[in-house]
């Protein structure tokens, strides 16, 4: 067989394509993304992290490209899928940073994997504004990593809130100090939970119903009958995507009588009040955002308009408010990546959640933290300096 | 009551999962680590159907069905034929068909995840309590377990009553001397394989009527079925039905009076026990 020609075909569309990309790259800024498109994390991730990249490149390239020492720059998009696997997570970093010379990276999607890559940011120099990263480790982390940005929260501050909006609902008389908790045995639900008990506890609540559930647990029907059979005031339960849905199912079935009903990951997602409509109402979950803001409103549009797909209440917007700090940094200082940690420790940032600056533990201390399913659109209730928190409703039945 | 009831709801699930990897492996010899994916796909089929046209889940069934029928017939003609004529003997073949399977999740995945969206995908059907015994229980959850029965009765019934299911156990007790007795091993394999993906696919449209599902979900529900065959022995379908409903009804009630945070570990244990006592399954029969 001759196989010449195809060779020649091949070196032949390799310089051309080579020619093509450097070509391009000369007056592109290269933004690294990687985040899980398959594995466990990969459901959450294209609600929370894809699109509102996609989203935030699309409007700038459309505005035509950032203005960099005075001159328009277009964003090169390169997007890798770690598969929610902490190794393939550092991989694509390294790749992106080493071979395909990526001007910036977008912080991965979700603690482990922010937390996994955090390292070789650090290594290369990379400024990383981790959103999907909740823990309460901040003061240590960037210390450690000085180029690890925190705009979410902390694990205490999310536990903490949901045990004050519970005590300001039993201090006003409308329900009891019962509380039956339950949590998903992975990272994020173990440290909740392990955050949220002294706090019941302090607060004078008796927890009477405690329990963990394997993560991919497929009935979690004896969680709620052994929760309903404690009789508690108020559920609540620190869990994951699949099992918020689940919870909340099986509480439907069993009538689950409590005047608050709390899960966690997941609650703010558009497809939670399209599966579950008016049983939905009163539900409250983790994050929120000011629904009504018109800055909000916009983005909601832009997102569904691009992407197609509506955005969460909670880290869709604070992963765009990051994208903006991102390029809000980049035009005021250009491309070196030292300079913009420099400028990110120091500034203010005007994003569509408000203004967004970091304190001395690289942490952004303004961010929501409660949210409620009331009227179809789930409604910020509690927030750390946030503007436009609505009052609590109470859990009435699940008609 | 209320546990055991519950128990043999979930036991339905599992059955639903497993049922279909059991005719696949026990008589195709295809150890299918792609049945997952079958089952998210049917799913979706599901899903799609409901909230675009409200078609009940209990009707896209019938359409699932002969889809995944057809599917199935033909990656095993494609794919897995050429690997059944060149192996030189079983071990051969399950270490191919792993391996070709294997590659084939991650197509399934991606061809999912291209054409839907690495989105959950969830809704609300029937989910309303019915009561039984003094207790409450999803009305989805009965449903699909009596589909399952359903399922499981008839297939039980054609293998042990219509010729091509005797041909079809034949296959899978002696594949060399079905042979000799005229049955035609290739077109009953094909068939087989088909009639197991198109029941995997028929479960999943099911059991998305209560579970929250994801393009990359399929592995889950492999390993389920993984064990869920090989605790109740390969090639039985009684085997598949008994140890489905064991590790319903151990999983309910480790999850009810211990804790919920045990099942896991409850439902490796009695794997492990199975394991060392009857290495061939509760069914299974002896290696000659």
């Amino acid at each position: 067989m001759n196989r010449r020609p195809f060779l020649k075909l091949v070196s032949a569309l390799t310089i051309a394509s080579a020619l093509v990309a450097s070509a391009a790259s000369a007056d592109t800024i290269r933004i690294g993304a990687v985040a899980p498109k398959t594995g466990p994390l990969a459901g959450g991730a294209t609600v929370t992290q894809w699109p509102s990249i996609y989203l935030w490149v699309d409007q700038v390239n459309k505005a035509g490209g950032l203005t960099v020492d005075g001159e328009q720059m277009m964003i090169e998009l390169i997007e890798y899928d770690d598969q929610t696997n902490p190794g393939e997570t550092i991989k694509a970093v390294q790749r992106l940073a080493t071979q395909d010379d990526a001007h910036f990276i977008i912080a991965p999607y979700g603690t482990g994997l922010n937390l996994a890559a955090a390292p070789l940011f650090d290594r290369y120099g990379y400024p990383q504004i981790a959103v999907s990263a909740i823990t309460d480790q901040q003061a240590d982390l960037s210390d450690k990593f000085p180029n690890m940005f925190f705009t979410l929260g902390t694990t205490t501050a999310l536990a903490a809130d949901v045990v004050k909006v519970l005590s300001d609902m039993r201090d006003a008389g409308q329900m009891g100090d019962k509380v039956a908790m339950v949590n998903v045995a992975d990272a994020f639900g173990i440290e909740l939970a392990t955050a949220a008990k002294p706090l019941f506890e302090g607060a004078g609540f008796e927890i009477v119903y405690e329990t963990s559930y394997p993560l991919g647990t497929q009935d979690l029907s004896p969680v709620i009958k052994g929760a309903a059979a404690a009789e508690p005031d108020a559920f609540v339960a620190w869990s994951y995507p699949p099992d918020t849905f689940g919870l909340t199912e099986q509480a439907m079935i069993e009538n689950l009588d409590v005047k608050a009903f709390y899960t966690a990951v997941a609650t703010p997602f558009p497809g939670y009040g399209a599966r579950f409509g008016a049983a939905a109402e009163g539900v409250l979950g983790a994050g929120g955002v000011n629904p009504e803001s018109p800055a909000f409103m916009e983005y909601a549009a832009a997102h569904e308009a691009v992407t197609g797909s509506k955005p969460d209440y909670w880290a869709s917007a604070t992963t765009y408010a990051s994208l903006e700090i991102l390029a809000q940094s980049i035009e005021a200082v250009g491309l070196d990546r030292a300079d913009v940690t420099a400028h990110l420790k120091e500034s203010t940032f005007e994003t569509i959640l408000g203004p967004i600056s970091f304190d001395e533990n690289n942490s952004n201390a303004d961010f929501w933290t409660v949210g409620q399913w009331q009227g179809g659109v789930f409604k910020g209730v509690a927030s750390r300096g946030r503007d436009g928190t609505v009052p609590v409703i109470l859990k009435d039945g699940w008609e | 009551m209320d546990i055991l009831i519950t128990g043999i709801l979930l036991g339905g699930t599992y059955a639903l999962i497993a049922m279909g990897l059991n005719l696949q492996y026990g008589v195709a010899r295809i150890m299918n680590l792609a049945n997952g994916e079958i089952l998210v796909a049917g799913g979706y089929f599901a899903f799609i159907a409901y909230t675009s046209t409200q078609l009940s889940p209990i009707l896209t069934i019938f359409l699932v069905a002969p889809l995944a029928f057809a599917l199935n017939w033909l990656i095993y003609r494609v794919m897995l034929q050429p690997l059944v004529n060149r192996a030189k003997n079983r071990g051969q073949l399950e270490t191919d068909s792993i391996l070709a399977t294997f590659g084939l999740s991650f197509i399934g995945v991606g061809l999912m995840l291209s054409f839907f969206g690495g989105d959950y995908f969830s809704y609300s059907f029937m989910a309303v309590p019915v009561e039984l015994l003094g207790s409450t229980y999803g009305a989805n959850r009965v449903l699909s377990f009596v589909m399952a029965v359903l399922m499981c009765g008839a297939l039980y019934v054609w293998l042990n009553w219509s010729r091509a299911g005797l041909s079809i156990r034949a296959i899978a007790t002696a594949p060399a001397s079905a042979r000799l007795v005229g049955i035609d091993v290739k077109h009953l394999s094909a068939l087989a394989f088909a009639l197991g993906g198109a029941v995997t696919a028929v479960g999943g449209a099911l059991i998305s009527t209560y579970l929250t599902l994801d393009a990359s979900t399929g592995v889950v529900f492999t390993l389920k079925a993984l064990i869920i065959v090989i605790m109740g022995g390969v090639g039985d379908v009684r085997g598949t039905i008994v140890a489905a409903l064991l590790l319903g009804i151990l999983e309910t009630v480790v999850a009810s009076l211990l804790d919920p945070g045990l099942t896991l570990a409850a439902a490796y244990v009695m794997f492990l026990g199975i394991l060392l006592f009857r290495p061939q399954g509760l069914f299974g029969k002896k290696p000659t």
